[in-house]
Parts: C-alpha cells; structure tokens; sequence
C-alpha cells in the first residue's frame, strides 16, 4: 500500500534533460522505480539512458500509462509546466524545483484545484519515497528500509536524519512537502492518508516556524487521527522577521513561532522532541513496545 | 523583502494608487528644502521597518522648512525598537476626516489570497482583529481570478464603506491588487487610508513585502535594499550567494538544509545553557551539494565573524557522500589557509548519513590540529558549546 506512490507507479520526469533532472532520472532508476518517460518539447524522440523523451505530458501518459511526474524545471518555467501535467490530468507531480515565486505557485495550486485531477507535493521539496517499492524525487533511496513507519517534513535533510536514525525500523512512505509559503499538499493531507493507510502504524511529523500548518494539523489529529503520533519542530532560537532558509520559514510578529506549534502539539497529545535524536527515541519507544 | 514606507509609496504611485506628494530625507537640510518645495505644513516621519514608530516619537507635524529641519534633527539617528533612523519622508500634512484600513496578503492556511478592510483604521490592525472583529472584513480572492471589479466592490460593500467614498475604495482596492501582482508581493497594507476634507481618499502610509523568490524578473527590486542596514557579515555571504543570517552567539553555525540547520542553532541553544548561555551566532545552510568550494566560502564567512569562538560543521550526507563532505571540508581548510585566513577556532564535525563511516575515517586520519569529530548531533553540539565558553 504506502501512500500515493507504490511498486506499480510509473514516473515521468519534466525537465529529465537538464543536469539535475538526468542525475537523479539516474539514481531514481537506479533505487528500482519504474521511470517511464521524460518530457522535453525541443528534444522529443531521443532518449536519457534508454528512457524515451517525449514532446508532451500528455503524450508521455498516452505511451507509457505514466501516473506520477517529477519536476525538475528551473523556476521560471515551472508554472507552465505544472499546468500542462494538470492540463494532462496527471494524479500526482511532485515540484522538486526550488525559488519559485509565490504568485506562481497559488495559481497553479488553484488551476489543479480546479481541474480536481491533480495532487501537487512541493514545490522546494524533495519528493517522495515508498522504501522498497518507489521513489519520486530527490530522496536518497539507501537510508532506510521498509518498514510501518509514515513521514510527514517541511524539510528535506531532516527528513534524511529522522529515515536514518530510524532505519532499522524502517518507513511505509515519507513525504517531504517542502518549505514554501503556499505548497500542493499539507501536513494534514499527509496525515489523512497515513491514517487510512494500512500498511502504517504510526506518524512521525516535522514541522518548522512559520505560518500555523502544525496548529492546523494538530487540531486535525484531535479529531481524526488514533494512530500514534510523534512530532518535531525546528527553529526555537530564530529571530523575528528573518527568513531562515525556507522562503516559507519566517517568524512574524508573534505568529508562527516554533513554541506554539509545540503547544498546540502537545495540547492534543502529541510527544514532541526536543532535538531529532530524541524525537526519533520517542518513535523507536512506540514501535518497539 | 519589507519595504520602507517611501519605497511602498513610490510602488502604489506608479500603479495609480493615489499619496500625498513627499521626498525622503537623508539630513535636516534636505528636510528644509522638502518642506519648502512642498509650500505647506508638513508630516516628517521616521523611515523604520517596524510599527509603533509615533509612539516612539518618530512622526512630527511641522509648520515651515526650519521647523521641518529640526524635527529631522530629532529624528535621524532615533533608535526605535531596535532600528536607528537613517532616513525621514517628509511629506505634505494631510487633514484627515476618516481614517480606513485596506490590504492584501498571502493567505497561507487557504492557499489563496486574502483582502481585509475596515472602516475603523489608524490603529493596530492586529488589535481591531482581536477586540473588534466584526469591524474588519476578511473576503478570500482567488488567484486565478484576482480582484476584479465586483470583488472589489464586495470586499468595499463587506467593509460598509460608505456610499460617499465606495468608488474611490473599489479603484484603490483594484490598483492595490495590481501592486501585489505585478510588483510579486506577499503584502500590500495601508493604514490609514484617510479621507480628506475635500472627499478624497488617499493613501497615507503603506507597507509591501515582496517575494524574493520573484527578484529574477524585477531587476528595478534591487534598488530596494537597504545595503546601510544590512549586517556586513550578511553582505558579504550573499556575495556568495549563501543562505546566512547573522544572529547573536559564540558558536558558528555551518550545515546542509534549512531545517537542518534551524534544528542545529536549537540544538546549540540547549546544549549552551550548559555552559553560561552560549548562544549559536549565526544561520548558514550550505544547501545539499556542499561542494568544497562551497565549504570553503561557508567557513571563511562564519570563522571571520568576531563574535564566534568556535564552530560547528553539522552534514547530513543525503545525496553527497560523506567521504565527499569529510573531503571538502579538508580542502576548505586549505583553500582558506592559501587564501591568508589565519585559522585559530577549533571546528567541531559532525557527519553523518550516506557513507558516513568513510567520511569520518577520513577527518579522523587527516588528524588536523583544529578539527574535533563528534558522532552524534546532541554530542557535538554540547562539545561545541563547551569550547566557545572556553572550558
């Protein structure tokens, strides 16, 4: 099961001729995902290592049965790009592309919200991984193994931290949503579908400062959630006004702090750690016990 | 990027949206001239990127030039919460009959945009939302449809603008839109809006952010920065074009993801109440590649900051190797000493992840006088914390 992305996901990749986009074409091939396609207009009919170019995302789809695309177009394109894959009727793109503007992306959310046919992850985000069965973007595939364990990260190396100190356990899917102000798919859509997913037993979610997706989905987990839940917030000792990496991850006024995203957590009895080390102990205590 | 209230200005003058004429001072005698230039009592107000700015005495009325000079006197060099006046907007004193408040921002939790008005502005927005919430109306907009004209209209209708002054705030409110398009900003605000005594309703202060992830097709945006009050340490880093962030603290900060390193200063932060407060003294994500040279320029920035005592090098190798990280941060080392950097702090690594037990064979081999290895993120950070408060 996992979720959103299995053993029978067939990825397309926009942008797989660009350098970042034929690197890691090559190691989600080499990771065992099932890359079906690349899409390039200018360089349709040739080819990345055997895997066709094609002129269109909706030509790709028509010849190879593709249901996921990866992004890896640079900002000012990605827009475009994202359109045609929802244009295409595309269930699932993943925007692994970092710095594009805001307005970009609320109108492509928008447009997907109403052609209703598209999940959007991302974008500035790392993708998604099922350990075992497949992986769309950029997450490396040998930190961790299969396992019963669901991830949900604003950010894409603690993402990598939390899989590895977990590795023996091992995860059903971890989902990296990215940094961004406006993102395709949330903390709370996440944690919806790990609820429902079989093959989980419990959630780990990191959270960071910035808006109040953790209040959210925390209040989320009050109502719908009975499987465990274990959470990790960064960014206690960052300064107001600042943006700390994540164009997304800025205290404001007294909004989006890191201690009341842990407070609303904990309010509704989730176990929040301290560092990641301790948070992944709290996880390792569910899992074992 | 915040903008200073004559940079929101000068963006809502070329959109259309009307302000009362005025010039931005750097000194009291090119305050004298503004005020003479304008021929009439005058507003001198304090240029800072924070509220509160009448309170602190940063906003006087002055009737000629010379008193327009010496309230500039008053206010160039004021520290309001923390931000010293370099600049004053001198602008024509305005009779106010009403005061509005109008914006719009980013509505993150929606995934849309978001505009409020209210007909009770001049005061904190944020408190009229927590006292009077009723009084401030909140109407979602579309960003595939934008604010149109009857959106306007609903968003002034909502507001219960009067009948009076309804079409003036439906151009605004649509000038106010194109602001935030076309200019990519996050937030347009104004408050107040005022009403004049000849019916006119004009923008009487303003507030803009605008999205720095956008900076590539507004090549006019980089005559926004504010190069006096930007940390050097902070001018220096975007020269190469890193993430850095300069706090307060004796432990520099170098690591490979954003959350990452925010988890890293908190880490720090913990482990330094260990040791007298040790704080982390900056924020610095070297991004995923962490290539030496980027290394290099990493260190180079965060050990020539004086405040720093010693540093903490913390990687997750995801998709670069840790033999590759162990490596780069030798070369680092080298490349700064080749460039004359006198290398004195003691550096605490951390590496782990993808091939982390070479990498850190690597760094133990190499033996380098500076460089302490540490397994785990909570030892070292605790290690790192030890040595900057010197025990």
């Amino acid at each position: 099961m996992a979720i959103w992305l299995d053993e029978n996901s067939k990825i397309i990749v926009q942008g797989m001729t660009g350098a970042e986009g034929t690197k890691h074409t090559r190691r989600m091939v080499a990771s065992g995902a099932q890359v079906v396609g690349g899409v390039n207009a200018k360089k349709a009919g040739e080819e990345v290592d055997g895997i066709p170019v094609f002129a269109s995302v909706a030509e790709a789809m028509a010849q190879t049965g593709a249901n996921v695309s990866v992004l890896f177009v640079p900002p000012r394109f990605t827009k475009d790009a994202v359109d045609e894959a929802v244009d295409a009727g595309m269930p699932l793109a993943v925007v692994i592309t970092e710095g594009v503007p805001v307005h970009d992306t609320a109108k492509f959310f928008q447009y997907a919200q109403n052609a209703g046919t598209t999940r959007i992850i991302g974008p500035n985000c790392p993708g998604i991984i099922s350990p075992g069965k497949s992986n769309a973007g950029i997450i490396p595939a040998d930190i961790t193994k299969a396992g019963r364990i669901g991830l949900v990260s604003k950010s894409g190396t603690l993402t990598y931290q939390m899989m590895y100190e977990l590795r023996d356990i091992g995860f059903s899917t971890c989902v990296g949503i990215g940094g961004d102000p406006i993102i395709g798919t949330t903390h709370i859509d996440c944690l919806a579908a790990f609820q429902e997913d079989p093959e989980t037993d419990a959630i780990v979610m990191i959270g960071e400062i910035g808006g109040d997706a953790e209040e959210r989905a925390a209040a989320f987990i009050k109502d719908n959630v009975t499987k465990p839940v274990v959470g990790y917030v960064a960014g206690f000792t960052a300064p107001e006004g600042k943006t700390m990496g994540h164009a997304g991850a800025i205290v404001s006024g007294s909004a989006g702090t890191a201690a009341a995203k842990q407070e609303a957590l904990e309010a509704v009895g989730v176990k929040v750690g301290k560092t990641p080390s301790a948070t992944a102990a709290l996880m390792r205590e569910i899992m074992t016990r | 990027m915040d903008l200073y209230e004559y940079q929101a200005k000068h963006l809502f003058d070329s959109h259309g949206v009307p302000v009362t004429a005025g010039e931005v001072c750097s000194t009291p005698d090119a305050a004298h001239e503004a005020a003479r230039k304008i021929g009439s009592a005058v507003v001198v107000k304090a240029q800072v990127k924070t509220g509160g700015r009448g309170k602190a005495g940063g906003v006087k009325l002055a009737d000629t030039p010379a008193d327009a000079q010496a309230k500039a006197e008053q206010i160039l060099g004021l520290d309001i919460k923390g931000h010293i006046v370099h600049k004053v907007l001198v602008t024509a004193a305005s009779d106010i009959a009403e005061e509005y408040y109008v914006s719009f921002l980013l509505d993150r939790a929606n995934r849309a945009f978001l505009a409020m008005a209210s007909v009770e502005g001049g005061m904190d927005i944020e408190e009229v939302a927590a006292t009077k919430p009723e009084a401030l109306a909140r109407i979602r907009v579309d960003a595939l449809e934008g604010c149109t004209e009857a959106k306007a209209r609903e968003i002034a209708d909502a507001a219960g603008f009067p009948e009076a002054v309804k079409d003036q705030v439906v151009a605004i409110l649509q000038q106010l839109w194109t602001v935030l398009v076309e200019e990519d900003a996050t937030l347009v605000e104004v408050n107040p809006l005022i009403l004049d005594p000849e019916g006119t309703v004009l923008a009487l202060d303003g507030k803009v952010t605008l999205d720095g992830n956008a900076h590539y097709r507004h090549a006019s945006h980089q005559d926004f920065v504010d190069r006096d009050n930007t940390d050097p340490i902070e001018l220096r880093a975007q020269e190469f074009d890193l993430n850095y962030v300069k706090l307060h603290g004796e432990v520099g900060i170098v690591g490979n993801g954003a959350g990452l390193v925010m988890s890293t200063l908190d880490v720090v932060a913990y482990a330094g109440e260990e040791f007298g407060g040790v704080k982390p003294a900056n924020f610095l994500d070297i991004g995923g590649g962490a290539s030496a040279e980027v290394m290099a320029n990493g260190l180079d920035i965060v050990l020539n900051d004086p405040e720093v005592k010693a540093c903490f090098v913390n990687v997750f190798g995801g998709i670069t190797a840790c033999d590759a990280v162990a490596n780069g941060i030798l070369q680092a080392l080298v490349m700064l000493e080749g460039k004359g950097v006198e290398l004195t702090k003691p550096i605490v690594a951390r590496i782990d992840g993808n091939n982390a037990v070479e990498g850190r064979r690597i760094l133990t081999e190499a033996n380098h006088p500076l460089i302490e290895l540490v397994e785990t993120m909570d030892d070292a950070a605790r290690r790192v914390a030890q040595l900057a408060a010197g025990k």
